[in-house]
């Protein structure tokens, strides 16, 4: 009888449906890079080239004169120096606010999932609300409050705005991921004698790799990525990468040297898309730690 | 306050929720617990008996009442200073740290000294068989040595008074057996008090020194494991103690013959220990349990019945027949050679059987 060769694994058949999947993934990969492919090639054509059209096609004559302009010469505005300050700027705006931004809801939602007191629903609640509001509804309040306090215009300054902006949404993704660990670790660990910040430290803090990596992720990129807060909190003297980015593409005198605009873009992106990159190993990594049972 | 009891539970109160829809779990609760005793916790979920001890560990605020431990008011005290031991069901270990280092987080937070910690630590894994592990993270055991870590824990600060909260649900039968020896063994030599909240009537009635039967946040029945079954205070504590469960039937009382009506069977009560015979001829509920009851008896009871079910048990059989058409089960020895539709004349152990009051559910 046939039936009786049947035996041991399955074999695999390669679906229709499988075929379809990839399919839909090449397509979507290729719809994603097709914009970056175009900035590439163009920050490598000289502007003789960029204006006979022809935006698919690869540099027939290599010139890399665009990549040293947009970095040290480029004019923004007034000073011609490229978008060399900017970088170092948007350093000092992003380390402090992701260390102040996350540090500070990552305590809030441990209180909020742990410590659970009179009212904390009410103040989740509102904090959730926050997360709501438009910006633009903050900004001249906000703007009115760093004067008085006398930190408009300072690292210090949009540091605060981005650690405002970003609690919300960070310390509900903090209480989330905290509310589903065993309430039983830190009933122990309060018989054990810790207080508040050693139960924090020793046992909370350890076991919140994974969402730490996606919290630093989002507000790294969230805050690289930010023109707006920068532009009107930071000052003329800290103005982040993207306000100069914005400054050497918007041109009010000479001509538009698109391969100098694609450069400049491709090096303001720079940070964001390497930490993806570095990352998204590390991020898939403690997820598969904080997966494990306790 | 006399210093004899280890643990004391006032007039204790907890209700969840705070607004209108709130619920009370545990209402005027009282509990003694002497020096050096086992209590157990024993009631289905939702009965309170969580909540109880978290109360007694400083782990919820009650809403009144008092909790003292070793002679002190610790009512208001954090779970820290109430000399205090606690083992969970989900074992909760902390993940990221090895064996040694959960095992001394306690010492570490009191600011013991590292020779001490040294000291202690080897103390309780020599006494738990956990030395192998010291250096292990929690992921790398498995369940029944998790447990043994967290009984580590409890025990390296030291504690006056042991709170275990359903510590071997989580296990698979065997391991649930070893480790309860085990608990058993470490009161025997620790001689410390020790309370245990479960759901598990034997792991109640094996560990015990004294059983709190809970049910809706009172206390059905107090009294040592042999007293609650032979004696259960009313319906429920009958029925929740005891695999399998004790028979019931409705009847009504005779107090003119001292007998009781079961439909058209006469039972005669005459070796029955009342609490307090009843003064008119109520309706009650007839309770028995399968040991109870004597197969081929030529006793004055004796009652015809045919074998409708046998559940081989190893040790002994269970035998299932019926009753004035309600299923009785009898407990019988495992080399019964009974079988199936035999004809049986079955008798009742009247002396050790339990009457309730159909109405109030109380013991008569």
């Amino acid at each position: 009888m046939k039936t009786l060769t049947i035996q041991g694994p399955k074999p695999k058949d390669v679906s229709i449906a499988r075929i379809g999947v990839y399919c839909f993934l090449i397509l979507c990969s290729l719809f994603f890079l097709m914009p970056l492919y175009i900035m590439i090639i163009t920050s490598l054509k000289d502007m003789e080239e960029i204006r006979q059209g022809n935006l698919f096609y690869l540099p027939k004559n290599l010139s890399t004169y665009a990549w040293p302009k947009a970095w040290g010469t480029a004019c923004t505005g007034f000073v011609c120096e490229g978008l060399k300050p900017g970088l170092l700027n948007s350093f000092k705006i992003t380390i402090p606010s992701v260390i102040v931004s996350v540090s500070l809801a990552a305590i809030n939602g441990y209180a909020l999932s742990f410590w659970r007191f009179k009212g904390a629903y009410f103040f989740f609640g509102l904090c959730i609300f926050g997360a709501f509001i438009p910006y633009q509804v903050m900004i001249y309040p906000l703007l009115r409050i760093e004067n008085i306090l006398g930190i408009y215009s300072s690292i210090p300054g949009i540091v605060l705005v981005h650690t405002i902006f970003g609690m919300p949404i960070l310390t509900l993704i903090f209480r989330n991921y905290y509310s589903n660990l065993p309430i039983d670790l830190f009933k122990a660990a309060r018989i054990d004698g810790g207080n508040f910040i050693k139960i924090f430290f020793y046992v909370i803090l350890p076991m919140s790799t994974p969402i730490m990596i996606v919290a630093v992720i989002l507000q790294i990129t969230g805050i690289w990525n930010d023109f707006l807060l920068g532009l009107v909190f930071a000052g003329r003297e800290n103005q982040p990468m993207t306000v100069q980015l914005n400054n050497i593409v918007q041109v009010d005198f000479g001509v538009a040297e698109y391969n100098v605009d694609m450069a400049a873009t491709i090096l303001t992106s720079l940070v964001p898309l390497l930490v993806y990159f570095f990352s998204g190993r590390l991020f898939v990594k403690g997820i598969a730690a904080g997966a494990l049972k306790g | 306050m006399p210093i004899s009891n280890s643990v004391e539970v006032k007039n204790l109160f907890f209700k969840y929720g705070t607004f209108k829809g709130a619920v009370n779990i545990l209402s005027e609760m009282n509990l003694s617990i002497h020096k050096g005793e086992f209590m157990v916790l024993l009631g289905p979920s939702g009965c309170g008996k969580t909540t109880l001890l978290n109360c007694i560990a400083g782990l919820l605020d009650l809403d009144k009442g008092q909790i003292w431990i070793e002679g002190k008011n610790v009512t208001w005290k954090e779970p820290k200073d109430r000399n205090i031991g606690m083992v969970f069901q989900n074992y909760a270990l902390y993940p990221s740290m090895t064996v040694v280092k959960n095992i001394s987080f306690g010492l570490k937070m009191t600011g013991a000294s590292k020779t001490l910690i040294e000291k202690k630590v080897k103390e309780v894994s020599e006494l738990l068989q956990i030395n192998d592990l010291l250096h292990r993270k929690p992921s790398q055991l498995s369940g029944g040595q998790r447990q043994r870590v967290a009984i580590g824990r409890a025990l390296v600060r030291g504690a006056k008074v042991f709170l275990f909260d359903e510590p071997l649900s989580n296990l698979d039968a065997k391991l649930r057996a070893e480790l309860r020896y085990e608990i058993k063994k470490l009161h025997r030599d620790l001689d410390n008090t020790m309370i245990y909240v479960t759901h598990d009537q034997i792991e109640a009635m094996t560990l015990a020194d004294r059983i709190a039967v809970m049910k809706n946040g009172i206390i059905q029945q107090l009294d040592n494991p042999k007293t609650i079954y032979n004696k259960p205070n009313n319906l429920f504590v009958a029925g929740f103690i005891g695999s399998p469960g004790m028979n019931f039937f409705g009847g009504k009382l005779d107090r003119k013959n001292n007998a009781l009506n079961i439909g058209n069977t006469k039972i005669k009560l005459d070796p029955y220990d009342y609490v307090s015979k009843p003064q008119q001829d109520l309706e009650v509920i007839f309770g028995i349990r399968p040991e109870d009851i004597t197969l081929n008896s030529n006793s004055s009871i004796s009652i015809e019945a045919k074998v409708e079910l046998i559940e081989p048990m190893g040790a002994d059989t269970l035998i299932w027949t019926s009753l004035e058409s309600k299923p009785l089960a009898i407990r019988t020895e495992g080399s019964s050679e009974l079988k199936l539709h035999d004809t049986l004349n079955i008798g009742l152990d009247i002396a050790r059987s339990s009457i309730f009051d159909k109405k109030s559910e109380e013991r008569l």
